[in-house]
């Protein structure tokens, strides 16, 4: 990671977050929120559940509109240029998403047309994607007789075929068993990597953030620290990044993780 | 966004609408029992009770079975149009809806291409209906067919409008019991389905009113006077209004910035 000039940072940013405040009736949801994710990384948004993940994402995916503070997608604006940021992201939902009595072939072809994506076009791409997760073989099959882990690799093939440039995933490995949440984890990474796509990763599992990686610490709407991290062990004081999510949120962690 | 854009996911919507409708024979199967045990056991009964005197667009005397025939072509639409909401409310909470909604498209047009498709899907519903019908003898004349056409995609558009304002207001899908029992059986019975308005007129002058301000009565009797070859203006532009209203109101309801689904935390 290396330092750039501030100015340079956010023109370049796929994802730039700033002053971020969002509230449902009384409560506060997000209080004044900022994150800066680069062209490939892999940024970790680590809280509980109930932390504002959810919202957070609500918002950059303009489900509904931010009223404070700004959030630009390489430097569209989501609320004043929603079609030019939209899209330029790919999501993948805590919930799944896709139809389970349709194929594979349907549901992909289904979200390329959103995107305008010609057929053929979208033929040739929704088999690469397939290729790379290794579902090249279940194009015809219906979404039901797919397992839980590959589900997911297909929502997460979906998100790409309009060829974004971040990448939303919230708590993508929600019920998945431990090999696919691994495959799962490996492939988002290299997309990272290879094609430099931004990533958000949001989760409340610490052992999904490796070394050298972003990390956002969301707890109820704020953010409690930010950068790689070394960085947030620096700040908190700790050693590794399970002992800083602790001392910043507290003893309620011990029951997320 | 180029309007190939536009056409592309209009297409894609309506298809994937089209493979759900074909995927889901149960859904057909119930909307197509649900108007023929009406027709072939509700109005077997009340035949002998309820004499039906010649009113427009009918030129003749006719069985209780013809009489409720549009009707019944509007409740599909009806059933539909809250089906299509609930598989909204259900898409909202698994999620597909939001992926739709997540799409760079104006949310305006995502949702009237969505409204579009469950009327053409409510359209194939009616003329299935309309063909089991035709061997009890609710024979309209060929061309009427024809003619229904356009007052079936008005009606069709109300209808899907209304309940897709409803599902954008509605928060749970226990929710969506209540507004069935709530919204269906009253436009249903309320309405010059079953009954000529005059009917309702020696009953209470207060019923007559209200059924006659029921935009279910219009869309029947604009169904019902097309089936016979003839325009029914009020019942047009009764419909058209009310269509143009709740369809502003279920694009109000998705607003981003204003809506009901901001207010809810959109879960």
């Amino acid at each position: 990671m290396n330092a750039q000039p501030a100015i340079q940072e956010t023109v370049d940013a796929a994802l730039d977050v700033e002053g971020l405040t969002h509230s449902f009736g009384e409560k506060k949801a997000l209080d004044d929120v900022a994150l800066t994710i680069r062209p490939g990384d892999f940024t970790v948004l680590l809280g509980l559940n109930g932390a504002g993940k959810t919202t957070l994402y609500s918002l950059i995916t303009r489900l509904y509109n931010n009223r404070s503070g700004a959030i630009r997608i390489l430097g569209f604006d989501v609320r004043r240029q929603s079609p030019q940021a939209l899209s330029k992201i790919g999501v993948v939902f805590q919930q799944p998403t896709l139809d389970l009595d349709l194929t594979v072939e349907q549901n992909l072809h289904y979200h390329a047309a959103l995107h305008g994506i010609s057929r053929s076009d979208a033929q040739k791409r929704l088999e690469t994607e397939l290729d790379r997760i290794g579902l090249s073989e279940r194009l015809h099959d219906k979404v039901r007789e797919l397992s839980g882990g590959q589900r997911r690799r297909v929502e997460i093939a979906r998100s790409l075929l309009h060829h974004p440039k971040l990448l939303l995933l919230d708590e993508p490995t929600v019920g998945l068993d431990i090999g696919s949440r691994q495959g799962i984890l490996d492939h988002v990474r290299k997309l990272c990597r290879e094609d430099k796509l931004a990533v958000l990763w949001a989760t409340h599992l610490i052992d999904e953030i490796d070394e050298g990686e972003q990390v956002v610490i969301l707890d109820q709407g704020r953010v409690l620290a930010r950068g790689d991290v070394a960085e947030v062990n620096k700040q908190a004081g700790t050693k590794t990044i399970r002992e800083a999510f602790n001392k910043l949120v507290g003893d309620k962690a011990e029951t997320g993780t | 966004m180029t309007p190939m854009h536009y056409y592309r996911c209009f297409a894609g919507i309506v298809w994937r609408e089209a493979l759900r409708f074909v995927h889901q024979r149960e859904r057909f199967l119930s909307a197509l029992v649900r108007p023929l045990v009406w027709l072939f056991i509700f109005a077997a009964g009340f035949r002998s009770v309820l004499g039906v005197s010649i009113i427009p667009p009918y030129e003749t005397y006719i069985t209780y079975e013809v009489y409720i025939a549009p009707g019944l072509m509007g409740m599909i639409q009806l059933f539909n149009g809250m089906q299509s909401s609930l598989s909204m409310v259900y898409d909202r909470e698994m999620g597909s809806m939001r992926t739709l909604l997540v799409s760079p498209l104006p949310r305006w047009f995502l949702l009237t291409c969505k409204l579009l498709a469950g009327v053409a899907v409510s359209i194939i519903q009616v003329y299935a209906f309309l063909f089991v019908a035709w061997f009890w003898d609710i024979q309209p004349p060929l061309e009427g067919l024809l003619y229904a056409l356009p007052a079936l995609a008005l009606s069709g558009m109300m209808l899907g409008a209304l309940g897709m304002f409803l599902s954008s207001a509605i928060k749970q899908l226990e929710n969506f019991a209540g507004i069935m029992n709530f919204v269906i059986f009253p436009m249903f019975f309320a309405s010059s389905a079953l009954y000529p308005l005059w009917k309702m007129k020696e009953s209470s002058t207060l019923l007559y009113d209200i059924c006659w301000y029921n935009p279910f009565t219009h869309a029947v009797e604009l169904i019902r006077f097309a089936l016979y070859g003839q325009i029914n203006w009020v019942s047009a532009a009764y419909v058209g209004g009310t269509t143009i209203v709740f369809l502003s109101l279920a694009i109000y309801g998705y607003d981003p910035g204003r809506g009901l689904i901001s207010r809810k935390g959109g879960k």
